[in-house]
């Protein structure tokens, strides 16, 4: 199988959540969005890894290994994050009863 | 050793200045200290004039190809002697003079000491950079604390000119470094560079804007009057003494044997054509100004051009000029910043229009004053009229002028409005009657009677018997007209 | 005996050493002792002058070198003096007749206080020590130094009563006028270095080097001309001279008179090689002169005050010595300096001791008279009159004839003018004289009162001055009356080369001769019965032109002091102002002005943030992979 499908895909995955980021205003959504985008990127190092191993296989057992361990650790990092972004989220939401991101410009004064 | 000791000691006293509360031993101490300066640097030119006593190197940032290397050559000799002997009549001058926090005054004043002896001593492009920031952070400290009522505006328009110019330049001699063969700092790194026109032509302009606003060249100088008129004389005697040597010394050691094709591309025919203007520019400015302190300001402006072109001419002649013209011109001026001091003190006015007659009330600071003033338009037998004749012999004989027919009158019109200008400095104040200001005025006291004392004596002895500052400077002229001289390749 | 020009040093010393006594011990020395010492200095140079004027004239003359003034690169400007026939002639002139009038000073000056007095003397000795540094400096630097120093005394001298506005001014012209002279004798020099490489009398002197310089020639020589036409009080830059007469009279007669205005005639007699080479510069400098002389003329006749009347009659005998050297007679043009020096100096002294008598008076229009009360004074005078006059056998006669026989040859034309500057001169000379002395008094009855013949410290040497008048023309007698009578030629030959001898025949020469003198004293007729009785009037048409000296200072001040001044004004009010701090605080307006726009950007919206970062993301991409070749 060609690798273009799973860039096809993960190009399309990769726009979704950028529209989502964009377009959105609910917080929990955008989040969603970026894991979207986050995954997007997983998918497309999964892919490459896996090609790069397929061609260079003969040469170096290994080839193409390191991207898999990128997507661990993006992964892991992905986790950390939604937790400490949820928690935001959630004290954000006991502070002023929404998760409009709209309100949140507190950075421009 | 001797070139060490002239950074250290300033700097060390006016470190330790800032924790001499007292006003009075604050005071002593500067000028004990700056008079031990003094007496090294003339030790340096005499007893120990040796060349291991005149240089010193260690390391200092070896990561970045950096050193500690300071070393007296001739020119440095001259200007550390300028500075050397300035401090102490400032000194004297401002004796009777009470600042709030005096020692942070003094201090700060040591500390600036300290940078200008850094320029004049430093054999290397990063040290040169960083003394050349120390000179001036203390002094933008000095005039926005102690300054006039506009010293808020005035030095923040003198720092962000000059700091915007010292940055451009810091990015030259960056660039420069990394094109010296062993990624050094070092000035015979420097010297040895050997780049194509275009490379030079833009480092050129990096470094000389730098240079030109702290000269200041013609249209860069509008910072100049409005700080000299708002800082306390005794800062604006560092800046316009020494100061604005800086300029000069870094175009003299940095640029033009560093870049010497854009030199000759821009200097002789661009630069110097500015600089003409500029002269007669600020000429006829100081025959309009009132205020004595924006008057020698502009004046100053105009003495500087000249020095300028004579630098870009090129020959040996007028840079000889330049370098003893370096020295007498800071000598001039601090006897004319004596006198507006003096005046200032007095009768608490600087405006010509409210001055008058103090030739009957103060016959012998009138007699210094009108020497002082007749050095200012290099009167034969002062000491300007040796720098001046030479500037501009070299001017007009330089191999490689082409308009001189043109640029040599244009040039010497400011003599001519010079002695109109300063002519009537000295008319509107010791002559004429007094005025209900000036009627109770006494003549100078003891001190301000020695330090301009001094000044008139050097006036004149360096006005008929200039040779040995010329035998001085002698070498580094060479050095630098055969470092920047690139006709023979071009006829090539 | 050691040689004198080993000694010559001694000259300029003296005049130094009583600079500097007289000017640092003001406060203690006492006024006989400040005037022993100004005057004995000078009557030690006068002796070492004659010493030396002997020893040249035994055909010992050269240059004494005493140290390197200035030796850089291939520059090198020795401080060495010339001493040669020229030079010793000047040395007497200026010592000898600075002699008489520092005497003269002691009386005229004594009612000064103790310091002012001691000021007074210290700028004579200056004003000497210039000037002698003027006439003996080896090279054109050194000529150059005396030059400026002179000019220098002179500023202090004209503004020596500084307490008077006025009188400042006309310092400050002097010194300004002299200024833009100098910038153009500076130049010379300059072009003189570049295409000789030396500022040596000798060196630029020589055959070789004259060769060099031939094809600049003219410019040069136009350039040193400009130099001497400040100083020397030439058309156009003459006008400085009759303001100068604010100074004491003593000064008007050493400086504006005697010695200082003949430093642009010393300096073009100096370089005579050079404008030899020179037609067109020669043409030029003689018809500048005789401009001058008769423009200065006809201002002379309507003066009424006794010290511009000489002034102007001083610019008008130095336009004479001019129209000399522009014609070649650069021997009679010393000549005449050497009468003049006598005459006019013996001229202004005597007008400074009417100006005594008389409490201060200086206008003609009030005076009438005096000869019953001022005799010697009135004696002297007339003797000068004369002398200036032309009349055989005073002193005047000897230069002028000589003057105009070379204009002859020259030029018939020029002859004509030069006769009749001459005499219009003998005209408001005689005026002068009558007006002043004859008649009745026309002052107050106090001024009546007072007027007393001056002491004879001041009368002293005006009759010496009488006497030199009279015979000091006898050195230049011309070949017509006595063969070898032309004893000044005969001295100034080494420096000055003899000209072939005069074309024309003795008997036109008997016949110039008798023409100038006889038309002389016919207008010296006419002046006797026009002013015998004079009654001052106010004058009209022409008359008030000429009063007004041609509106000339007025036509100067409209078209270059006053547009320049205003020029300065534009430049300081608005240039400075509003172009050049504009745009300094452009620069920092720009970035305060473009920082607050940007800063609109920063809204706080995440999501603009995000779209803003995907936009840029976008572009990047683009240009990566379409632009980016």
């Amino acid at each position: 199988m060609q690798v273009n499908y799973y860039i096809y895909l993960s190009v399309a995955l990769f726009c979704i959540g950028i529209v989502g980021v964009l377009t959105r205003r609910n917080a929990i959504i955008i989040f969603m969005c970026i894991e979207l985008m986050l995954n997007a990127v997983n998918l497309l190092l999964v892919a490459f890894s896996k090609m790069h191993h397929f061609k260079n296989a003969a040469i170096d057992a290994s080839a193409g290994s390191d991207g898999q361990l990128f997507v661990f650790f993006i992964m892991v990092v992905a986790a950390a994050e939604v937790s400490v972004g949820l928690a935001i989220i959630v004290m954000m939401y006991r502070n002023i009863h929404s998760v409009d991101i709209n309100f949140l410009n507190r950075l421009k004064h | 050793m001797i070139a060490l000791l002239l950074i250290l000691i300033p700097l060390l006293s006016g470190v330790v200045t800032f924790f001499l509360k007292k006003e009075n031993s604050a005071k002593s101490w500067a000028l004990f200290t700056s008079i031990v300066t003094l007496s090294v640097s003339l030790l340096g030119l005499t007893v120990l004039n040796k060349t291991e006593m005149l240089q010193f190197k260690c390391d200092w940032l070896p990561g970045l190809g950096s050193s500690f290397s300071i070393r007296l050559d001739g020119m440095g000799q001259l200007l550390c002697l300028l500075t050397a002997i300035s401090f102490p009549l400032i000194f004297i001058t401002t004796w009777h003079r009470s600042y709030k926090n005096a020692h942070n005054f003094f201090a700060l004043m040591l500390l600036s000491q300290a940078g200008l002896m850094g320029v004049f001593l430093a054999m290397d492009a990063l040290l040169f950079y960083f003394f050349w920031e120390l000179a001036l952070i203390p002094v933008y400290f000095l005039a926005s604390i102690w300054g006039a009522e506009r010293r808020i505006a005035a030095t923040f328009k003198f720092f962000i000119y000059t700091f915007v110019g010292s940055l451009l330049m810091l990015v030259g001699l960056i660039y420069l470094q990394s094109l010296t063969p062993d990624r050094s700092f070092d000035i015979k790194a420097f010297y040895s560079i050997v780049l194509d026109g275009k490379t030079q032509n833009w480092i050129f302009w990096l470094m000389f804007v730098a240079f030109a606003i702290k000269i200041p060249v013609f249209p860069f100088h509008s910072w100049q009057p409005d700080t000299y008129e708002q800082s306390p004389t005794a800062v604006t005697m560092v800046l316009s003494g020494i100061m604005v040597k800086m300029g000069l010394f870094a175009v003299i050691r940095w640029l033009l044997p560093v870049l010497p094709s854009a030199s000759f591309a821009y200097g002789e025919k661009m630069i110097s054509m500015w600089a003409i203007v500029g002269m007669i520019y600020a000429s006829l400015l100081a025959w309009r100004q009132d205020d004595m302190k924006r008057l020698i300001a502009y004046s100053s402006i105009a003495h500087l051009g000249l020095m300028v072109v004579a630098i870009f001419s090129e020959s040996e002649i007028g840079m000889q000029g330049v370098m003893i013209q370096m020295f007498n011109h800071g000598i001039n001026i601090l006897g004319l910043w004596v006198i507006v001091e003096i005046l200032e003190r007095k009768y608490g006015t600087r405006k010509l229009s409210e001055l008058g007659g103090l030739a009957q009330k103060a016959p012998a600071m009138a007699i210094l004053f009108v020497v002082v003033a007749l050095a200012n338009i290099a009167l034969p037998l002062t000491n300007a009229f040796v720098g001046e004749f030479m500037m501009f012999t070299g001017i007009f004989t330089s191999p490689i002028s082409e308009y001189e027919m043109i640029t040599v009158p244009a040039a010497g019109l400011t003599i001519i409005i010079g002695a109109i200008y300063t002519l009537r400095m000295v008319q509107k104040v010791i002559y004429g009657n007094t005025n209900a200001l000036t009627a109770t005025g006494t003549d100078i006291g003891l001190n301000e009677k020695l330090v301009l004392g001094i000044i008139v004596i050097l006036i004149l002895v360096v006005g008929v018997y200039p040779q040995p500052i010329l035998d001085l400077t002698k070498d580094t002229t060479n050095f630098i007209i055969n470092k920047a001289n690139i006709l023979p390749l071009l006829k090539k | 005996m050691k040689n004198a020009l080993e000694l010559s040093y001694l000259v300029p010393l003296f005049p130094l050493i009583g600079f500097l006594i007289i000017g640092l011990g003001r406060k203690y020395l006492s006024k006989p002792l400040t005037g022993i010492i100004g005057c004995g200095v000078i009557l030690a140079s006068f002796l070492v002058s004659i010493w030396i004027f002997f020893d040249v004239k035994e055909g010992n003359s050269g240059v004494v070198d005493y140290f390197n003034f200035i030796s850089a690169g291939s520059l090198k400007v020795p401080f060495s003096f010339q001493i040669d026939a020229l030079s010793s002639l000047f040395l007497l002139i200026i010592t000898g007749v600075g002699f008489l009038i520092h005497v003269y000073s002691v009386s005229y000056m004594h009612h000064e206080s103790k310091e002012h007095f001691a000021r007074y003397f210290s700028y004579l000795n200056l004003f000497v020590f210039s000037m002698l540094l003027l006439v003996m400096g080896g090279n054109f630097v050194i000529l150059f130094i005396g030059w400026e120093g002179v000019g220098l005394c002179s500023y202090l001298l004209i503004g020596y009563w500084f307490k008077n506005t006025e009188y400042n001014y006309a310092a400050r012209k002097a010194f300004v006028m002299n200024r833009i002279g100098d910038l153009a004798f500076l130049i010379a020099i300059f072009m003189i270095i570049a295409k000789v490489g030396s500022v040596n009398f000798a060196d630029v002197f020589s055959a070789e080097a004259l060769q060099k310089l031939s094809p600049s020639v003219t410019i040069i020589t136009l350039l040193l001309f400009v130099g001497a036409t400040g100083k020397s009080a030439q058309i156009p830059l003459y006008t400085w001279l009759p303001d100068a007469m604010a100074g004491p009279t003593p000064v008007s007669a050493l400086i504006h008179a005697a010695t200082m205005v003949t430093a642009g005639i010393y300096m073009i007699a100096r370089s005579n090689l050079l404008y030899s080479l020179s037609d067109v510069t020669s043409n030029i400098v003689a018809y500048i002169g005789l401009a001058t002389a008769l423009l200065a003329a006809t201002i002379a006749l309507k003066q009424n005050d006794i010290k511009r009347v000489l002034a102007y009659s001083t610019v008008s005998q130095l336009g004479y010595m001019f129209l000399a050297l522009g014609v070649g007679a650069y021997t009679a043009a010393v000549f005449h300096v050497m009468t003049h020096a006598f005459f006019k100096a013996l001229l202004f002294l005597g007008s400074g001791s009417v100006i005594h008598a008389m409490s201060g008076e200086q206008d003609i229009r009030n005076m009438g008279g005096l000869s019953k009360k001022l005799k010697i004074t009135f004696f002297t005078f007339t003797v000068g009159c004369i002398a200036i006059a032309g009349i055989p056998p005073f002193s005047g006669f000897f230069s002028k004839d000589a003057i105009l026989l070379s204009a002859f040859e020259k030029n018939p034309i020029l002859y004509g003018i030069a006769l009749f500057t001459a005499l219009l001169t003998a005209f408001y000379m005689f005026r002068l004289l009558f007006v002043t002395f004859t008649g009745k008094f026309r002052g107050t009855h106090e001024q009546e009162h007072h007027v007393h013949e001056s002491p004879s410290l001041m009368t002293v040497p005006l009759i010496i001055l009488a006497i030199l008048s009279i015979i000091g023309g006898f050195v230049g007698i011309p070949e017509v009356f006595a063969a070898g009578g032309d004893k000044i030629t005969e001295f100034l030959s080494p420096v000055i080369a003899k000209s072939a001898g005069h074309e024309v025949s003795h008997s036109t020469e008997y016949m110039l001769m008798g023409l100038s003198t006889g038309l002389v004293i016919l207008t010296i007729v006419f002046a006797w019965f026009r002013f015998k009785n004079y009654q001052p009037k106010e004058e009209k048409g022409f008359g008030k032109v000429l009063e007004n000296k041609w509106y000339v200072d007025e036509l100067y001040d409209k078209v270059i002091a006053n547009p320049l001044n205003k020029f300065a004004g534009f430049l300081n009010n608005f240039f400075e102002r509003f172009i050049i701090d504009g745009i300094v605080n452009g620069v920092g307006r720009a970035v305060n002005y473009g920082s607050r726009q940007i800063r609109l950007l920063q809204s706080g919206q995440v999501g603009s943030y995000v779209l803003l970062m995907v936009l840029s993301i976008l572009l990047l991409l683009v240009y990566q992979f379409f632009i980016k070749k």
